[in-house]
Formats: structure tokens, sequence, C-alpha cells
């Protein structure tokens, strides 16, 4: 007996596929539903969210620790994703509720509003002295800069000011941990992961002139 | 090799096939049950998710889609039925000139049939999948959804009669 495909006729074929078709809109309702049961039953492992700001949307990523990640909008988010799969686990689900209040952190930051933030932070991607540099960085205040031999210096390392400028470029929670604020002796802007703009328009935001 | 090294972050798939979940499900539990049935078939990918090769994720969920289905029907088989014991799934909402009675009739095919239906003409996979989904060869795929097709065949003919 040969068995075709095309042995029902077209309006049944045609019934079957409006029947099975969910509408453009299922994913964006089941994955908002998936996310909030899916936190209530403590299967998340990564939570992220996109948050738009002045300097781009934003990827923001937290564990039950803390806030672990921030994307700028130039990076691939889907890779920054894959990373956090591998090195925390792979249950990372879209569930901004968890996000909340990072993003209001964020949008009193860029009103003029907030001079230090305040969500919890897991520093589990960083280790050794990237962590030690990055710990030091966290502590500068707002509007303030410091060099990135001083960093070093207060890293413990004060002539490893290259190696500061390579842990400042590994930041996993950039504007969060402020390696903005790190300049070069005699002010100029250094480098930045998000680009130079970014980093100016940040400063900006502080009252600082770079 | 510890296979969740590879896995993939869980949205990917949530993104990827949610589509073709709940349209499977429309067709195995109804159009009403389709999204909560997919949300459990989700919640229970993600609590099995470490378990999981990696390999052919929509095969994977879709065959977690089939087995939450029949726990569904068996949930409802415990409530008094309607009369004559086939379920009835509502009809979407269908353009007008489409006729819901074929919709109907899908409901009515024995379970096997009506998923090798649904994957073949619904989500248009490859027998290949389609059995990996239900558990049986490709050729044995193949045979379930040309027994569907006969069947639906043979009550349109007798309509038309």
């Amino acid at each position: 007996m040969a068995v075709g495909d095309s042995q029902l006729d077209g309006e049944a074929r045609e019934t079957i596929r409006a029947g099975t078709d969910p509408g453009p809109e299922i994913t964006d309702r089941l994955g908002a539903a998936l996310a909030r049961r899916a936190e209530k039953e403590g299967l998340v492992e990564v939570a992220y969210a996109e948050i738009d700001s002045p300097i781009g949307t934003l990827l923001a990523a937290t564990t039950e620790r803390g806030l672990i990640r921030v994307g700028w909008e130039s990076s691939d988010h889907e890779d920054i994703l894959e990373g956090l799969a591998r090195a925390v686990g792979p249950r990372v689900l879209e569930a901004p509720s968890r996000l909340d209040p990072l993003k209001r952190e964020l949008d009193e930051y860029f009103d003029g509003d907030r001079r230090r933030f305040e969500v919890p932070l897991d520093w589990s991607l960083t280790s050794g002295f990237v962590r030690d540099v990055l710990t030091e960085t966290a502590r500068i205040p707002f509007g303030e800069t410091r060099t990135y031999a001083e960093v070093a210096a207060a890293a413990g390392s004060p002539r490893a000011f290259r190696a500061a400028g390579s842990a400042l470029g590994a930041n996993p929670i950039p504007v969060v941990v402020p390696c903005h604020r790190v300049l070069r002796k005699g002010g100029a802007l250094g480098g930045y992961g998000g680009g130079l703009p970014v980093k100016r328009k940040l400063l900006e935001v502080e009252g600082v002139a770079a | 090799m510890t296979p969740a090294a590879a896995l993939p972050p869980f949205q990917r798939l949530v993104t990827e096939h949610a589509g073709a979940v709940t349209g499977f499900l429309r067709g195995m539990v109804g159009v009403d049950d389709a999204e909560d049935c997919a949300q459990e078939t989700f919640i229970a990918a993600l609590r099995a998710y470490d378990g999981f090769d990696g390999r052919h994720p929509r095969a994977w969920l879709l065959a977690i889609a089939r087995r939450k289905a029949l726990d569904l029907r068996r949930a409802g088989a415990r409530r008094p039925e309607p009369v004559g014991g086939v379920e009835s799934l509502p009809a979407p909402e269908l353009a007008d000139r489409l006729d819901p009675g074929i919709w109907g009739e899908v409901a009515g095919l024995p379970e096997k049939q009506r998923a090798a239906l649904l994957l073949r003409y619904g989500l248009d996979l490859r027998y290949r999948e389609i059995g990996s989904v239900l558990g049986c060869s490709e050729a044995a795929a193949r045979r379930s959804a040309h027994e569907g097709i006969t069947k639906l065949r043979a009550e349109r003919a007798e309509e038309v009669a």
C-alpha cells in the first residue's frame, strides 16, 4: 500500500493548519505565565530582562544571590545568555519582574536622583585579581574618578595598572559596578567595553567633565 | 560528558517552540485547555532539563506535551462524560470559509492517529521526528497518520453521501 502525503484534501489541511495555529502572541503570553510559575516554584537559575536606558537597551541578569551580569546594547545578548547557562545553569528564563528593582534604580540614576545602587550583586563570574579590582571600583563614589594605577594599588598591586585595565574591561556588571569612573592619569578616558561615547555619557550623568 | 554542559538557555526553547507545543495541544486537548497544558509541559521540561541530552528539543517538548495531554484526558475521564464518550474539542476561531466539522472529526480520532495527523499536517514535521515524539518508528508514525487520514476521508465521504 502506497502511503502518500497528499491524501488529505485542501480544505481539511487548511482547517487543521488553522486549528493548530495559536497565533503570533503565544510566545509572549506563554513565556510570561511560565516565568511567573517557574519563579514561584524556584526553578529559575538565571532571570533576565532587557532594560531600556539612555545608553541603549541593556541586558540584565540576576541569580538568587543578586545581579550577575549587565550587557551592552552593542553586545550579543544571546551569546551572553549562553555564557550564563554554562557558568550558572541552563534554567535561564526571561522574567522581567525580578529585575524591576534594578530597572527602578537605573531610571533614578539616569534621572539624576540616585547616587548609588543598592541591588545585591553576585560576583561569581569574577575571581582573583579581577574581583579585587572590581570590588575596589565598586567603592568609588558617584561623581568621583580614579586612575588605573590608583585602583591597582587599592587592589593590592600598585604596579599592576595594566592588569587593572584588563580587569575593568572584564567587568561583568558595568554601570552598577562603576568602571566608567576609572580614567587614565591626566584625565584621558582610557578604554571602555561599552564604547567611549557611553563612558562619556555616564560621566556626564555624574557631572564629571571628561 | 556532562549533558548539561551544552544545554542552551531554557528561554530559547520557549521562544522557538511555544507555538508548536501550544498548536499541537490545541488539537490534543482542545483550544480552551491548550495554553494551560502548554504551561504544564514547559514546567515539566524545566524540571527535567538537567537530564535532557540537548538533541532535538522540539521532539522532546512535544513528547512531554503528549504525556501532559494524556494526563489531562485521564483526569477528565473521571468526570462524567458527554453522551457518546468522545470528547469534543471546541472549534478554534477558524476563518468562515473553513469547515469546523473537520476539526471535530480530528478530535474524534484515536489518540495516536490524531497526534500523528496534527504533527504532520498542523506542524509540518517529518515522519522521523513524529516517530520520535510518539515513541515509535518512522514507518509506524507514517502508518498512524495514514490511518487517521483514511478515517477522516471515510467520514467525509459519508457526509457527502
